[in-house]
Formats: C-alpha cells, sequence, structure tokens
C-alpha cells in the first residue's frame, strides 16, 4: 500500500510515494539514490544504516519510511562535501579511521549526533553517577558501541571523535 | 514482509478504538522491536496505528514527589531527565545499559515494556516456538539456552524479558497506566508482565486494543541511592545476562529497607522479594549479602545450558549491595 510523504534530505525538499513497507534506509538508497547510507544487516544490530533524524542519530533501516513524513534527515553527505567537508569527515582522513570505508558513513553520523548528546549534557553508561559526562575514550567507546566496524579501525574511530570532540 | 496500512493517530482514544476494533492491527511506537519482527516475519499485522504523535512526550513531576513518564518519552530522553538522574539514578542507568544511542533516541517507554523476547528460536521462524505459535513446541528444550530463565519457566517456554528499564521500575514500584476500549484503568508493574505457564504467547496481562499511557514512578527516598548492574557478553550493547536494580537504607550500620529487582532471569522482571526479607534487619556485610543472593537462588532451576547464571547472579547482587552500602556509610 503506497502513500505520500515529504521530507527534506541534507537541505533539499522531497516529495515521494512509498510503500508502507519500505524503511527510510531504503528509501534513501533505493528511492532517491542517497547512497552514502549504508545497509550493512537491516536488523539495527551494526549502525551502518545511521542518519540524523530531526538532528538525532537513529537507525535509518528500522525507521519505516511512512513515518518520517514531515522531518529532517542529515546522511554522512549531507554533513559536508568534498569542497567543504565536516570536521569528522577531515579526522576520520587525518586519523585513518577506516580500512574498507562501509561503516564510515553511519559511524560518522553517529559520532556527529552523540556529540551533539554529550554537548547537551546527556550522561552514558561510561558516566559516574552524579557526575556530568566528559568526552573521553571510555566516553567515547561506551557512546559508539552501537556501530559495528569489521576491519577493526575501532582505535583510530576514537581518536578522531576525540579531536573533532576535543575541540568544541 | 506482508502489505500493511498504517495510519497515524491523532489522540489516544481513537487510537485504542481503531486497533481494538482490528483483529489485525498494532501499535506503532518507536518501531525498533516491531520492524525487525515485520523483516522476519514474526508478526504480519494489516494495520500499523503509529502512537508516536500523540504528546505522551512529557516527564512531569507529581505532587507527592513521584514522576509520571509519558509512554512516548523516548528511552535517551528519560535516561538524561534532570527528575530521573536525580531522584531514580537506577532508572537512569538502567536505561544507559540498554541497546545504542541509536536506538535509545528512538526507543520509546512504552514500547519498551511490551517489547519482546530475544530468544533466538522465537526470532527464528524456521523452529518451533510456544510464544510465537502456540502449541509447535519449545526448541529451547535441550536447545541452546545461555540466555533463558532460571526463575519461573514452564516445559512449554523458558524464554527471558530483555528490558533493562522495567527491572528498574518494578523495583521502584511503578505503575503503569493503560487506556482501554472500555476506558483508562492502572496497573502495578509487577502486574503486568505474566510468567508463561502453558500460554507463552501472552508476554503481559493487556488486551488486544490496550495502549500504555504512562508510567509513575511513586515517591520513592531510598531511591536517591539506587544502581543498576548488568553482566553481558561483551561490554556495551548486548542483552543482560544477568541484572540488579537495588536500593537499599542502612543505619547504625544495619539494612532498614531494601529493595531489589533482577533481570535477564526470568519471563518478566523478577522481584527478588526472597532476598529483600533476608537484608531487611542484617548487619551490612558480605556475609549478608551472600546470604541475601543465596535466599534467592534457592529457587532457581537452571538450565543445562544457562548454569552460569547462578554465580554471575550471586556475584552481581554482592556487588551491587556492596556499592550501595559503602556509599551509604561515607
Amino acid at each position: 500500500m503506497e502513500t505520500e510523504i515529504k521530507l527534506r534530505i541534507n537541505g533539499e525538499r522531497y516529495s515521494l510515494r512509498v510503500d508502507t513497507r519500505t524503511t527510510l534506509l531504503d528509501a534513501l538508497r533505493e528511492g532517491l539514490g542517497v547512497t552514502s547510507t549504508k545497509k550493512g544487516c537491516d536488523h539495527g544490530q551494526c549502525g551502518s544504516c545511521t542518519v540524523l533524524l530531526d538532528g538525532r542519530r537513529t537507525l535509518s533501516c528500522l525507521t519505516l519510511a511512512v513515518t518520517t513524513d514531515d522531518t529532517e534527515i542529515v546522511t554522512a553527505e549531507g554533513l559536508g562535501g568534498d569542497n567543504e567537508p565536516h570536521p569528522l569527515h577531515r579526522a576520520f582522513i587525518d586519523n585513518d579511521a577506516f580500512q574498507c570505508g562501509y561503516c564510515t558513513p553511519g559511524q560518522i553520523c553517529s559520532a556527529a549526533g552523540m556529540l551533539t548528546e554529550l554537548d547537551a549534557g546527556h550522561p552514558s553508561a561510561a558516566t559516574p553517577q552524579g557526575s556530568e559526562p566528559r568526552l573521553d575514550d571510555d566516553e567515547i567507546r561506551e557512546r559508539m558501541s552501537g556501530n559495528l566496524c569489521r576491519c577493526g579501525a575501532y582505535s583510530h574511530i576514537v581518536s578522531a571523535i576525540r579531536e573533532v570532540g576535543g575541540r568544541a | 514482509m506482508k502489505p500493511f496500512d498504517y495510519q497515524r493517530a491523532h489522540d489516544v482514544a481513537q487510537a485504542v478504538a481503531t486497533v481494538a476494533a482490528e483483529p489485525g492491527a498494532v501499535f506503532l511506537g518507536g518501531g525498533t522491536n516491531l520492524v525487525d519482527h515485520l523483516k522476519l516475519g514474526i508478526t504480519a499485522p494489516e494495520l500499523l496505528v503509529d502512537v508516536t504523535r500523540l504528546h505522551l512526550d512529557e516527564v512531569e513531576e507529581l505532587g507527592d514527589g513521584g514522576v509520571r513518564i509519558g509512554a512516548g518519552v523516548r528511552n535517551s530522553d528519560l535516561a538524561a531527565h534532570p527528575l530521573i538522574r536525580q531522584r531514580y539514578p537506577v532508572l537512569s542507568e538502567a536505561l544507559l545499559a540498554g541497546a545504542s544511542g541509536q536506538l535509545r533516541n528512538a526507543a520509546t517507554t512504552g514500547g519498551n515494556l511490551l517489547q519482546r523476547t530475544r530468544c533466538v528460536y522465537f526470532q527464528d521462524t524456521t523452529t518451533p516456538c510456544n510464544k510465537r505459535e502456540p502449541g509447535s513446541g519449545c526448541s529451547a528444550l535441550g536447545g541452546y539456552t545461555r540466555h533463558h530463565a532460571i526463575f519461573g519457566a514452564s516445559e512449554h517456554c523458558s524464554a527471558t524479558h530483555p528490558s533493562d528499564m522495567a527491572v528498574a521500575m518494578l523495583m521502584l514500584d511503578a505503575v503503569v497506566e493503560v487506556q482501554g476500549a472500555t476506558g483508562p484503568r492502572r496497573v502495578a508493574l509487577a502486574d503486568l508482565h505474566r510468567l508463561p505457564g502453558d500460554r507463552p504467547q501472552d508476554d503481559t496481562i493487556l488486551e488486544h486494543g490496550d495502549l500504555i499511557t504512562a508510567v509513575e514512578l511513586p515517591a520513592a527516598p531510598i531511591a536517591r541511592r539506587s544502581r543498576y548492574r548488568k553482566v553481558r557478553d561483551r561490554a556495551s550493547y548486548a542483552f543482560a545476562l544477568v541484572s540488579v536494580a537495588a536500593a537499599v537504607e542502612v543505619a547504625d550500620g544495619r539494612i532498614t529497607e531494601a529493595r531489589l529487582a533482577l533481570g535477564g532471569v526470568a519471563h518478566k522482571p523478577w522481584r527478588a522479594e526472597r532476598a529483600e526479607s533476608a537484608l531487611r534487619g542484617a548487619v551490612a556485610d558480605d556475609e549478608a549479602f551472600a546470604a541475601a543472593a543465596e535466599a534467592e537462588l534457592a529457587r532457581a532451576r537452571p538450565l543445562e545450558g544457562n548454569a552460569v547464571k547462578l554465580p554471575l547472579l550471586r556475584g552481581a547482587i554482592t556487588a551491587v549491595l556492596r556499592d550501595l552500602c559503602e556509599e551509604d556509610s561515607r
């Protein structure tokens, strides 16, 4: 069953017809050619499909497109392009924070969302009870645990995020 | 995935009436469990009624010192809320011990309570499962049971409830507000989830069409010092093998009040009443903590694959009580 939705993706307005079964991930990739968002497990276990939905990091594989009517989506390429890369793009390159690169767009969107959460003072499981969170490696690892990297580039991903978060 | 209709609900009564009238209809919250089930073929509803825009997303202070949490409040927002962090730190810790940042941003309070077991056989439609297909048999009997129940299981099902949040809420004596076709009612969280018995298909006592609208946490000064401890196969982003939510009050070196709930051990969040009784009046030392754990474990019935939960639980209960009592004596 098809329905019409309107949404903003990386600053552009789109109107599209989607089957109610279509996930946001498939709508982005197959419907709109926004291919930076990757399909890893398609079951919410790997984080490759992470996008920013109204500014919050979310798994696009577990989000039905029909529920995103009237929302704003930002993907890894929407954060910045070749001419104006986002600081996280730059830091991932400078720190050699990937090998095959398949999980990288999800890692970058997740890191962007995570740094916003940290700035807002949101605690994590690594934050001692009663304390305010501080950006350290334990916090980064815990907050990024929903993004798997099968190449095992974790230690450089942590460095890249620490570099960007430390600048804020 | 079978085709389905989608409706966005704009008021609670309409959402409840729609689902109650349609046997093939279900509510859609954050979707982090349901959308996966649609893909896996575990469920095939004809209509999804989206309840995420019903404005059930407030955390309010109640006059008596309690807090009322709207069913649509996202797990991440609840964990970060100042009222929760101050008054019920155990709940914030439990939420943050579950899932990942992305999932917590989507998952709702009501949906977290109603998420279904992660039993590998329940999630694999090629295997028999009494919970997914009543009467088909239980593949966990003689199967892989590392994550299965040690308390209250039946021959029909030994699945565990996967929520961390619910364990903390049980320890806090939470009350669930439910809107049904015949009106609103209140259900103690302790009565919401069921043991499997011979009807493992029913996770809860809710009827078709019932919508959880809020969870109330009564005032609980004891909870200002409360903790959640979770033991799992990896350091983050994994379901509990066992978990403990606890709060204690200590006076002159003796425990005057104790509350304990356990996760990952039963078909529902498990109130450790025997451990609580053993602790009341006891000297707050390791010997008493171990005795309390033994009192609860005496009614455990481990399976071949999950006997490891006994020493894990013994250790987790002792450690969390020690942490709390050390804090108290400072």
